[in-house]
């Protein structure tokens, strides 16, 4: 069998996209048979209980329509969503697009001080023997530690100096950013071998010459990869950041008013605008990496 | 104290750190000292400063609490933080790690002879990656209550599709010259696939297991933060930092480190046992 990649290349769009259609038709069919069948009891229950002889036309319509269900019918949250975004002014606290925003740039800030923390550290080590083998080896320990486990502490002290809203969650969302940019960076710096080293040597080229020119750009390709999982643990992180402070606004806040209030379809909708905004700025990531290398194969 | 004696014993203390770790940095990286001294160092002069300097400046415990401090919350509150380990780390995060992973590797294995199943999962699964799935929290919380059943479900959803792919690649790993010499032997698909091709898939399956050992904490933790009993290592933290008590929570992520680096150390050292054979741990 071939590999995947060599097959998907002589693939016509449709022979690509039909078998996601497929698994994704399937999906929704079996969501809606398990809305069904999770929603059942309570419409049973409250519904049909003084109606004997009810089949399964009557209890179907009534499970994909209920105010609170267990687990809500696709088309109800598409139309929640809808609802929300149109049925109200952009910066009202019902629009969805409102609370996206606000999560939004606590994530892009986080994320630009998270990659330009993780970019001078990795320069550093690169430069630097003493940092590369005292500091290094905590920057990597630290990946397999539950770095969000921290984000209650960063509100509470933030808050404590007096700061709120946007700052704490773009801190914290740095610190998820900052690790693996920091690691894929360094060794992306490292990349170039002894050949091309000794070329630029053979140039003259100075120290700051050899780190634009050769550094840099062989660094690239394992930077893309670390920027997509940095910003999209930089949106969990900003989404956890608005968990304990009761924030206002916020896609994490409107998740816990949601659960606070077992108002089932509004966290639903507001998951899928989460992941909305999670494909849309990994889909940015994903388009700069094709722009700025081009010429190398995935 | 007088402030201009503590700066001038902290400018030596600095100087003398700088050096210390410069000389350790600098002995031979092939011997385990050598490895090992320079992080070690650097760490206990970090230690150090954060003691000397909140002591010094009276920092207040709310914003960094001493790590003397943090030790001693760590002692005091041991038994609770036992009962929050086994909670949080023994039964949400590893319950739902080993059933995440194992659909993971079973479905892996099983759509491994499908390629329309392939196309059809892959590109879900990669979207998988970029969507905040600790959000399913609140749901899971109202599905399954607020024991531990409800964050291993968050776990289980987190770390399927991390497994799901790796499977897959390790799958496809076992080269040409191979698969024709086990035909040449006669063997058939499933004795292929248990002394091929799933030992040549398994530094893919153990690269899976530690990203997803990390990932299993998290959702672990933050599943916590939306609901739980009165013990876990999520709840210590969120509940002893809205009551400013700084020297446990920071007990408690201690903990959470601790427990984050003991799982991933434990599967690499498995990971080594296991692919021996593998280029990548014969050279090391």
């Amino acid at each position: 069998m071939p590999k995947g990649t060599l097959a998907n290349a002589s693939l016509t769009p449709w022979q690509r996209s039909s078998p996601v259609l497929v698994v994704l038709a399937a999906i929704t069919l079996i969501w809606y048979a398990a809305a069904v069948w999770l929603n059942a009891p309570q419409i049973i229950e409250r519904v049909l209980a003084d109606k004997p002889g009810w089949t399964l036309f009557d209890l179907a319509p009534l499970t994909w329509n209920m105010e609170r269900p267990v687990l809500p019918a696709p088309h109800q949250i598409a139309l929640d969503l809808w609802n929300s975004i149109t049925g109200w002014p952009i910066d009202s606290p019902r629009n969805l697009l409102f609370h996206a925003y606000v999560t939004s740039t606590a994530t892009l800030l986080g994320f630009v001080m998270g990659t330009l923390l993780g970019a001078v550290l990795a320069v550093l080590i690169v430069h630097s023997r003493t940092l590369d083998r005292s500091l290094f080896p905590w920057i990597i320990a630290s990946q397999t530690i539950p770095v969000l486990a921290i984000a209650p502490i960063v509100i509470v002290i933030l808050g404590s100096m007096g700061m709120s809203g946007l700052v704490p969650k773009a801190i914290i969302s740095m610190y998820l950013c900052f690790f693996p940019v920091a690691v894929a960076l360094v060794k992306g710096l490292r990349s170039p071998g002894v050949l091309e080293m000794e070329l630029m040597h053979t140039y003259a080229a100075s120290p700051s010459n050899t780190f634009w020119m050769l550094r840099v750009p062989a660094s690239l390709p394992y930077l893309f990869p670390s920027l997509r999982v940095g910003i999209a643990a930089g949106l969990v992180g900003a989404i956890v950041g608005e968990l304990p402070t009761g924030a206002q606004a916020g896609l994490g806040a409107r998740l816990l008013t949601g659960s606070y209030y077992g108002n089932t379809i509004q966290i639903w909708s507001a998951l899928v605008m989460a992941s909305l905004l999670g494909l849309l700025l990994t889909g940015c990531v994903a388009w700069a990496e094709k722009t700025f290398t081009p010429g190398v194969k995935k | 104290m007088n402030t201009t004696v503590v700066i001038a014993a902290l400018l030596l203390m600095l100087v003398v750190a700088v050096f210390s770790v410069r000389w350790t940095a600098a002995l031979n990286p092939q011997s385990l000292i050598g490895r090992v001294a320079a992080p070690l160092l650097f760490g206990a002069w970090v230690l150090l400063f954060w003691e000397v300097i909140t002591q010094a400046f009276d920092v207040p415990r709310v914003i960094l609490p001493a790590p003397s401090l943090i030790g001693s919350a760590l002692w005091k509150g041991a038994s609770l933080l036992q009962d929050d380990v086994v909670q949080t780390v023994l039964k949400s995060a590893l319950a739902g790690l080993v059933i995440g992973c194992g659909f993971g590797f079973a479905m892996g294995v099983l759509i491994d002879r499908s390629p329309f199943l392939q196309r059809g999962l892959l590109p879900l699964a990669a979207l998988a990656s970029s969507v905040p799935l600790v959000g399913i929290a609140p749901i899971m919380v109202m599905w399954f209550g607020f024991d531990w059943q409800s964050k291993a479900a968050v776990v289980v959803l987190m770390t399927f599709f991390p497994m799901l792919v790796n499977t897959l690649a390790g799958l496809k790993e076992a080269g040409h010259m191979e698969r024709d010499l086990m035909r040449s032997y006669g063997a058939g698909y499933w004795r292929t696939l248990f002394s091929l091709r799933l030992p040549v898939a398994l530094p893919f399956v153990f690269n899976a297991l530690k990203i997803n050992s990390t990932l299993a904490l998290i959702g672990a933790i933050v599943a916590e933060f939306f609901g739980s009993p009165t013990v876990g290592l999520g709840f210590r933290i969120s509940t002893e930092a809205a009551r400013m008590n700084m020297g446990l929570v920071w007990a408690a992520i201690f903990v959470a480190a601790l427990a984050g680096s003991l799982l991933y150390g434990v599967l690499g050292w498995m990971e080594r046992r296991v692919t021996f054979w593998h280029p990548s741990i014969r050279r090391g």
